[in-house]
């Protein structure tokens, strides 16, 4: 318990005596963490293949489709 | 015959998107990488001599690195957001391989970064000098792990390696985590990136020591600064020297069209030649027969001895890997686009074959594509021209990054030698080398993106070379709603560029604590 303390009044102590730049340094940090993760990802950054199939078996075959369904039947002795 | 039916528009918006993301990421990164250890060596000096100014000086440089730390954190995160909105053909096809790298890279920036940061700005008075020298150390090197593995990850696009294709999943799937990893592309790409980082890293800190010395404001810890920054500058450029070379080599084996555009070269042949300085025609196109240069100063046969130290080495051109050239092995770029699309019909008939039950031509098909893989991504490809990257911007950025860099080991060799004679702030054209020092800035992180430029653009059309072209990787989304989020980007990183300026440009002007 003693180890945990320690390193709790360490954070403690060092955001407290935290000089002024440093404040708006993590001002920064937390507001583009709220703006990266929440707005950014939620609103404009869904990862297509999960959000739109339920199990790995149809991303499969969605990618599958996506990349073999692009040309008519293919013969290269026709050339 | 039908080719994959993208909206042209939406694979250009969602490359310009990612390059936005990536340039804008790559400004922060680099100062990141390098200062870090900058920092270290001198609070090193600090440790062994105990002298306070040592300790003043450090704390000072980690003051900025703060800032720029705080600004550039987590915007390569949007890297990996795209990598699942507009290019999901790209991350699933990329499979694990891509995957286990970047989760390593989180885990490691995560861990090591987050605590020994801690240490290194609230641990001054709290731990021990050496405990807290580690802390520093281990930082440094732990931000310049996580860099390894994006860049192996991106080495492996480069030069996929160690992998297998699972052609039920059409996923890439790695059979061997040390071809991935110690791939001669990957180890290049790694120390040469790095490398880069330290140099605008160091062109930072001479930079703003050379503003001090134009002020006449704290001298000493300008003068201490640029001879550390100077002497770890010119280490880094010699470390760039060796890895440019090898990554030229690589690339000449691996991307013979990324060489030939990075010289401008349209007809190859042996005694290839480097050019010193040019300028390519405009308006130039393959097989117009116009020379590619409107003017040139080049060094006959140089190109072919330093890819393989023989002056006589044969170099493919442009052209030359556009119409093949069979009596060197060079399969011509429609045979491969051919071999291409009957790989990827072959895939297409082999799942079909194992649906219907016919194991007999599944295996038919199977070994097909087997045979023709090495030519897949070609099958996208519309005609044999589109092999072809944007050669004016690689081969001026490729010659801008040469240039810069060159020049930039003249600056710190005459920072170090004017500094260590202590002339410096003597010297009769001392304020235009100030001047210089702090043009070196803006210059660094040119000749940086512009290194990034030639990579990355001197791969087009490929995602993973020879095997994913940009127009069957993107995601089939609106190209609309990919304009918005590159808007959406632009502010926010304009914005947190202003915002890293201003901040770091007031905390240089009020310079170092005086009791700190």
């Amino acid at each position: 318990m003693k180890i945990f303390r320690k390193i709790f009044n360490f954070y403690y102590e060092g955001f407290r005596d935290m000089p002024k730049w440093g404040r708006m340094a993590w001002a920064i940090i937390l507001l583009k963490g709220l703006i990266i993760f929440i707005l950014v990802k939620f609103l404009f950054f869904p990862n297509y293949l999960k959000k739109n199939f339920e199990t790995d078996e149809e991303r499969g075959n969605y990618v599958f489709e996506q990349l073999t369904n692009t040309t008519d039947d293919y013969d290269a002795t026709e050339r | 015959m039908m080719l994959l039916n993208v909206d042209p528009s939406l694979i250009d918006w969602s490359r310009a998107q990612f390059a936005l993301t990536a340039m804008y990421h790559w400004i922060f990164v680099p100062i990141t990488l390098g200062i870090l250890f900058i920092i270290a060596i001198m609070e090193s000096i600090y440790v062994k001599t105990g002298d306070p100014e040592w300790k003043r000086i450090t704390k000072f440089w980690m003051k900025l690195f703060g800032i720029n730390f705080a600004i550039g954190v987590a915007t390569g995160i949007i890297l990996e957001f795209e990598f699942g909105t507009n290019w999901s053909n790209y991350s699933w096809f990329v499979g694990d391989i891509f995957g286990a790298p970047l989760a390593i890279e989180g885990i490691m920036a995560f861990f090591m970064e987050s605590t020994f940061i801690a240490i290194m700005f609230f641990g001054w008075n709290k731990v021990g000098k050496k405990f807290h020298l580690a802390s520093t150390w281990l930082t440094a090197i732990g931000a310049n792990l996580s860099a390894l593995w994006i860049l192996v990850a991106n080495g492996w696009m480069q030069f996929p390696a160690g992998m297998e294709f699972n052609p039920l999943t059409a996923r890439n799937e790695m059979v061997n985590f040390w071809d991935v990893f110690l791939s001669p592309v990957a180890i290049n790409k790694f120390v040469h990136t790095i490398s880069s980082g330290y140099i605008v890293a160091s062109l930072f800190v001479v930079g703003v020591s050379s503003w001090f010395l134009l002020r006449k404001r704290e001298t000493l810890l300008a003068k201490r600064s640029i001879v550390i920054a100077a002497v770890f500058g010119l280490v880094a450029s010699a470390s760039i020297l060796f890895t440019g070379h090898g990554s030229a080599v690589q690339v000449a084996q691996k991307q013979p069209m990324k060489l030939a555009a990075m010289e401008g070269l349209y007809k190859g042949g042996e005694r290839a030649e480097f050019i010193g300085i040019g300028a390519l025609t405009r308006d130039k196109k393959v097989n117009d027969g116009k020379d590619a240069f409107a003017f040139k100063f080049a060094f006959d046969g140089m190109l072919s001895y330093l890819i393989a130290f023989d002056k006589n080495h044969y170099v493919p051109g442009i052209e030359d890997l556009v119409n093949g050239v069979p009596e060197r092995g060079i399969l011509s770029a429609q045979e491969r686009i051919d071999r291409g699309k009957l790989a990827i019909n072959s895939l297409r008939n082999y799942k079909q074959a194992l649906k219907n039950g016919d194991a007999e031509l599944a295996a038919a098909e199977l070994k097909v594509f087997e045979e023709n893989y090495q030519h897949f991504g070609y099958g996208y490809l519309e005609k044999p021209e589109d092999i072809v990257p944007h050669v004016p911007l690689v081969f001026y950025s490729f010659h801008t990054m040469i240039f810069l860099g060159g020049l930039f080991i003249l600056m710190f060799a005459a920072f170090l030698w004017f500094t260590m004679r202590n002339k410096i702030e003597t010297l009769r054209w001392r304020k235009p080398l100030f001047w210089l020092g702090v043009l070196g800035i803006p210059l660094g992180f040119i000749a940086s993106e512009a290194g990034w430029i030639v990579v990355e653009v001197g791969r087009q059309p490929w995602v993973v070379q020879d095997l994913m072209p940009v127009s069957a990787a993107v995601t089939r989304i609106s190209s609309a709603s990919v304009q918005i989020t590159f808007w959406v980007f632009a502010v926010i990183f304009t914005a947190l560029l202003i915002a890293e300026v201003s901040i770091m440009t007031r905390q240089i002007k009020i310079g170092p604590k005086k009791g700190e």
